[in-house]
């Protein structure tokens, strides 16, 4: 896993609330079994026409937003599947951080294991990024030590973390390796677990 | 103060716990299916991994199975992925209900039929849906891929102990009413995203009064609300459920009930939230909308948007409107569909197949309307066909397929064609869910079955009181 700290890009704003999974990565692109690959379909209904052709008005396809490692969405935000695709599809499309008021549980989960910065800022701050993005494209910085979302209209907001995840994305730690250290206790539970018979 | 069973469940898994960091937790039980387990399989090939429990985990194919013309998988990439799931299992020496086996069915289904789920274990699957199995007093919820992975070397998660959530349903259902009708009013009333980073228990009257079957229906879409869980504390109902089932406990089974029904919330437990509802007050209910919040009684209308009080929400509505094609204002019973489909982990066990049976008995399917019934388990067709129920279905002109998740996601061939409205016992009705442009509505098996014989919503309390 990539290790994140600092990320400075401008940024995507979707305007949408309870962006669900499977709008992220739709169904049909469910079935590959490798990690990788998946960028080119995320969002892929909203991205193209029924024809094929890109559709102009989506965010995504705005020149001015192109190269953004950045996602600014509205509340609930990876709700419905527990599909991991989708924090595969935005990573690889090239986000790194996104940032909502409030995202589902398992998204959110699925994003710290893979190197993806899931931020909650207010609603008001969302919104008010939001307002600003979709008025004129801007370049945002977001510092995951400081725990800071700096804009270029003269704010800065905080987020918090959990700290554990905090210093597993700064070192892009491998959970598993982590857990092995705890060998011990496992098989001290393992010994002492009940099991009927 | 007593305890409620959520943090009986949790305090009886943590294998290690430190200030500052999530409490790693045992798992139980592993179930796996073909769409979120190969990356898994193939990270720990390529760190020279092993399973760590191949005794705690259970395989299946649900999701891309074809439910029609068996063997023959006609989509080359879900075959890729069905045979790699069957190689990861044998190479790794997990259990498989393969393609074929009598014991193959929807992962959250055969769970419970198998004696798989019981009180007290910690449950996950690489499935949202995995809440399912709460119904039997267990902490069972869905994990992404890295997740799965990290189940399979280590047989632990390092997860935060979240709120708990108490929804209490008071009083009694209807006739007519249904456990699907339960879940839906209450994603409705209180939204999608009310029990997030929650685990809900399920309590109340209502509640107590459901079958084991209808448990796991309410508990199925917990995660429509947005809870990491959501469970009913077991009771006689739950054990006898389990008596005799292959994978419940067999020599020391009265022992694993007692310590089961001690697992029961405590009486003067407290949670963090306490919701609750009149049993009454719950309607069948259909979604008009797309996502399971936009829901209504059977009698009631699309809202408008008067009926909201900001911007968002009113934004919300024209652009769900305009996916489903539907006017505000509009009766319920004025949507008019073409398909009907009978299936999923929410409804497609044999309880939800007898309602419908019933229902759709000596009629036929309204014409231009295409109906699909997929039991849930192959346990499930045959005890079906044993009691006669696929005849009923295919007398009125269904068509009765083999067990799969199927048209609920449509990773299958069984996909509703765009602009084509579908009467759905499923649990989701995102856009697009059923198939690009397709339109999805929410509703019970009684409810689905009604609608298939009229073409349109019918209130299923009424079709009920006709044919008597």
């Amino acid at each position: 896993m990539e290790p994140i700290n600092i990320v400075k890009s401008v940024y995507a704003p979707l305007d949408r609330k309870n962006v669900d999974t499977d709008q992220i990565i739709s169904k049909e692109f469910l079935k590959r079994i490798e990690r990788t690959g998946f960028g080119q379909f995320v969002f892929y209904h909203w991205r193209f026409n029924e024809n094929g052709q890109p559709n102009e008005d989506f965010v995504l396809n705005k020149p001015a937003y192109s190269g953004a490692e950045i996602l600014v969405a509205q509340d609930n935000f990876g709700c419905g599947s527990s599909r991991e695709h989708a924090p595969w599809a935005i990573l690889d499309y090239g986000f790194r951080v996104v940032i909502a008021p409030s995202f589902a549980d398992i998204f959110h989960n699925n994003c710290f294991k893979n190197g993806i910065l899931p931020i909650r800022l207010t609603e008001a701050e969302c919104d008010e990024l939001l307002a600003k993005g979709i008025e004129q494209a801007q370049e945002i910085e977001v510092n995951l030590e400081a725990q800071t979302v700096t804009t270029g209209y003269g704010k800065t907001y905080t987020f918090n973390i959990d700290p554990y995840y905090k210093k597993m994305l700064l070192n892009g730690w491998d959970e598993i390796s982590l857990t092995f250290q705890y060998e011990d206790h496992i098989k001290a539970y393992e010994e002492k677990r009940l099991v009927f018979e | 103060m007593g305890k409620n069973i959520i943090e009986k469940i949790w305090e009886q898994h943590v294998v290690y716990r430190e200030e500052g960091k999530p409490d790693l937790l045992y798992i139980d039980l592993h179930l796996i299916h073909e769409v979120t387990s190969p990356q898994a399989f193939e990270g720990l090939r390529l760190a020279g991994r092993q399973v760590r429990r191949t005794d705690l985990c259970f395989a299946t194919m649900d999701h891309n199975v074809p439910t029609k013309n068996l063997p023959t998988i006609n989509d080359p990439i879900a075959k890729k992925q069905i045979t790699t799931l069957a190689d990861n299992a044998k190479e790794f020496g997990i259990q498989l209900a393969d393609i074929g086996h009598p014991d193959q069915g929807i992962v959250h289904v055969i769970g419970p039929e198998l004696g798989l789920t019981q009180p007290g274990k910690t449950i996950v699957c690489g499935d949202s849906h995995t809440s399912t199995h709460g119904a039997f007093g267990a902490l069972a919820f869905g994990i992404g891929t890295s997740e799965v992975e990290h189940v399979m070397s280590t047989q632990t998660l390092w997860q935060t102990k979240p709120p708990t959530m108490e929804i209490r349903v008071n009083g009694q259902l209807g006739v007519g009413v249904a456990a699907k009708d339960i879940i839906l009013a209450i994603i409705a009333k209180w939204g999608i995203g009310v029990g997030t980073g929650h685990i809900v228990e399920y309590t109340g009257e209502a509640i107590r009064a459901l079958s084991m079957e209808e448990r796991m229906t309410v508990c199925n879409m917990s995660v429509e609300a947005g809870a990491k869980a959501g469970l009913i504390s077991p009771d006689e109902k739950t054990v006898e459920f389990l008596r005799g089932r292959r994978f419940a406990p067999q020599k020391q089974f009265d022992e694993a009930a007692e310590y089961w029904l001690s697992l029961t919330s405590d009486a003067d437990c407290a949670y963090d939230v306490v919701l609750e509802i009149d049993a009454a007050e719950i309607e069948p209910i259909v979604t008009w909308g797309t996502n399971p919040a936009m829901g209504v009684g059977v009698s009631k209308t699309v809202p408008t948007k008067t009926d909201y009080d900001n911007e968002a929400d009113r934004g919300a509505l024209e652009k769900a409107l305009q996916y489903m094609d539907l006017k505000e204002g509009q009766k319920i019973t004025d949507i008019e569909i073409q398909h009907v489909f009978i299936g999923s982990c929410t409804n497609s066990r044999i309880s939800d197949l007898r309602t419908a049976a019933e229902i759709v008995r000596g009629q036929k399917l309204a014409p231009g309307v295409q109906g699909i019934v997929v039991p849930g388990s192959w346990s499930t067709k045959r005890a079906a066909e044993e009691e006669g129920l696929h005849q009923i279905f295919l007398d009125a002109g269904f068509e009765w397929r083999e067990s799969g998740c199927s048209a609920c996601l449509g990773m299958n061939e069984d996909v509703i064609p765009s602009g084509e409205r579908c009467a759905s016992t499923s649990n989701r009705n995102f856009e697009g869910r059923q198939g690009a442009g397709a339109r999805t509505h929410l509703v019970s098996p009684a409810m689905a079955a009604a609608a298939a014989i009229h073409g349109r919503f019918v209130d299923v309390r009424e079709f009920a009181k006709q044919q008597a």
